[in-house]
């Protein structure tokens, strides 16, 4: 049984006109996908394509216009409450904008507390030491705890929130765009951190992003996505073999390692 | 406007962190040439868009220009004329860069009549701007507002107005780091098509090792407010010298697979 999968999920935005009709925009076409336990699945696509919307249901934050996503076989509209709790528990979202993802008045404390408030059984105490555990884990400075956002730079911030994902041990975790805004040397110690956790823990990661080099890095298979659908479907090993001209695409864009020869020569004078 | 070097000299900028002053740029030397590009690349934090505002005389509240000037073919000009005269910026977030109740056209306008050069012309330079970035849609553009508009045209269009300016240089603060991989492409496809046909001169702030390869002829590594190593974009990519540099090579180069060499 997969952990999670969405079945013929489609999405339909609709704007409501004051007057006359109202503009429909299907963001998301019969999308089917599965994720098993500790498996990473790297989802791709331009802006606009969907993909962060779909993240967005999987987690339950949107309802799909028509199809359904299953928990562990069972429709997450018919879980009961105390599954739910474990749903929510089992799945976490890191979204691309941290500040914008932290209450801005909370300490880094508060922060990562929250969801162990909420998920979790622990105790006063016991949160402060999971909490001084999480910050261990991404590597973040044990007095970071008592900081602001503002006080805090953005890959920083970024960790804070992939710690508040994971302090309720959870067995997937989405990452939407999540490392796409940090410096190159910190997305590099990112990935080498999620992995090192995942095998720790087995943990499976939907590892949504528009970058290629980071999916092929980090992922063992890949969907690519384009106009609300899923256009093509690899393993991250042969990449050599896409096709779709949304993947091309993609490909093309992917900036060179190394310079070109000389363009313009050395400076005169 | 004509000036060949912009010359960034001694550029000091500090802050005050609590009781303590704090250094932010440190002694910061830096040339420009027209019709070349040169990155300002380093870590978040080292203090890259910084040494971009204290030469523009645009810091924010709290941070102080300690020492430096910035010289155009070795004649020192203060911040208020450079800006907009002598160079042009564009910025990492163009949607906040915009009036969001003000159309493109507005836009286009206000940055004539701030350079007093809103004339009779003005229909068709901005006309000419726009098409230059490839916004071919004149009109229909003109009569948007931000959030109509997706972020790789907002980009073209604060080129265009970068352009309408004239100025011969161009500040481009991380360009290209909120916007997809496919649009980032077209918009430094865009750059560089301008420095060659304008003969623009461009400072180009990036932490992307991947747009500095692209794009740039000479490149200045950042770290803590000191430039530790300055050369052509070849040799740092291919005999970095500075741990630093070694650092971020390695980072970017790691992204491909690779590794870098001896």
């Amino acid at each position: 049984m997969s952990l999670i999968s969405a079945v013929d999920v489609s999405k339909t935005y609709q704007t409501h006109a004051l007057l006359g009709r109202g503009i429909r925009k299907q963001v998301l076409e019969n999308i089917s996908l599965a994720i098993e336990e500790g498996e990473t699945v790297a989802l791709l696509g331009r802006s606009g394509c969907g993909k962060s919307t779909f993240a967005r249901l999987l987690v339950g934050l949107e309802q799909p216009t028509s199809g359904e996503v299953h928990y562990r076989g069972r429709s997450i509209d018919e879980l009961r409450h105390r599954e739910t709790q474990g749903f929510r528990r089992d799945v976490q979202l890191v979204f691309q904008d941290s500040p914008g993802a932290v209450n801005g008045r909370f300490t880094v404390r508060a922060i990562i507390c929250e969801p162990l408030r909420h998920l979790t059984t622990h105790d006063r105490a016991g949160r402060e030491a999971r909490m001084r555990e999480l910050l261990e884990m991404v590597e973040l400075p044990a007095d970071i705890a008592d900081m602001l956002p503002s006080q805090v730079s953005g890959g920083q911030l970024q960790r804070v929130c992939i710690a508040r994902a994971l302090a309720a041990n959870p067995k997937l975790i989405i990452l939407d765009e999540a490392v796409s805004n940090l410096d190159t040397h910190l997305q590099a110690s990112a990935l080498d951190l999620l992995r090192k956790l995942q095998r720790d823990s087995g943990m499976a990661y939907l590892f949504v992003t528009h970058d290629l080099r980071l999916a092929r890095r980090f992922a063992s298979r890949c969907l690519v996505m384009d106009e609300g659908r899923i256009v093509e479907e690899f393993p991250a090993a042969s990449f050599e073999a896409m096709q779709h001209p949304a993947s091309q695409l993609l490909k093309s864009a992917i900036l060179p390692p190394m310079p070109a020869k000389t363009r313009r020569g050395a400076p005169v004078g | 406007m004509t000036g060949e070097i912009l010359s960034i000299e001694n550029l000091s900028v500090e802050a005050l962190v609590g009781k303590e002053t704090r250094l932010l740029v440190d002694g910061l030397s830096l040339t420009v040439r027209r019709g070349r590009i040169s990155a300002l690349v380093g870590a978040s934090g080292s203090g890259k868009s910084m040494t971009c505002s204290a030469a523009l005389g645009v810091l924010p509240p709290g941070v102080d220009l300690a020492s430096g000037r910035v010289t155009i073919d070795g004649v020192a000009r203060d911040a208020a004329t450079l800006r907009g005269r002598h160079v042009a910026t564009i910025m990492q977030a163009p949607r906040s860069a915009f009036n969001p109740v003000r159309t493109m056209s507005d836009h286009a306008i206000e940055t004539l009549k701030a350079l007093g050069r809103f004339g009779s012309d003005a229909a068709d330079r901005i006309e000419a701007s726009m098409t230059a970035v490839g916004l071919n849609d004149v009109k229909r553009v003109l009569g948007l507002h931000a959030f109509e508009m997706s972020g790789g045209m907002l980009q073209r269009m604060m080129i265009a107005l970068a352009l309408l300016s004239e100025a011969p240089f161009l500040f481009a603060d991380e360009p290209t780091t909120d916007l997809d991989l496919v649009v980032q492409l077209r918009v430094l496809e865009l750059l560089e098509r301008l420095v060659e046909e304008r003969n623009l001169g461009v400072l180009l702030v990036t932490h992307d090792m991947g747009v500095a390869a692209r794009l740039a002829d000479d490149v200045a590594v950042l770290d803590r407010g000191r430039i530790v190593e300055q050369a052509p974009v070849m040799d740092i990519f291919q005999a970095p010298r500075h741990h630093v540099t070694c650092m971020l090579v390695r980072a970017h180069l790691s992204l491909y697979g690779m590794e870098l060499e001896a």
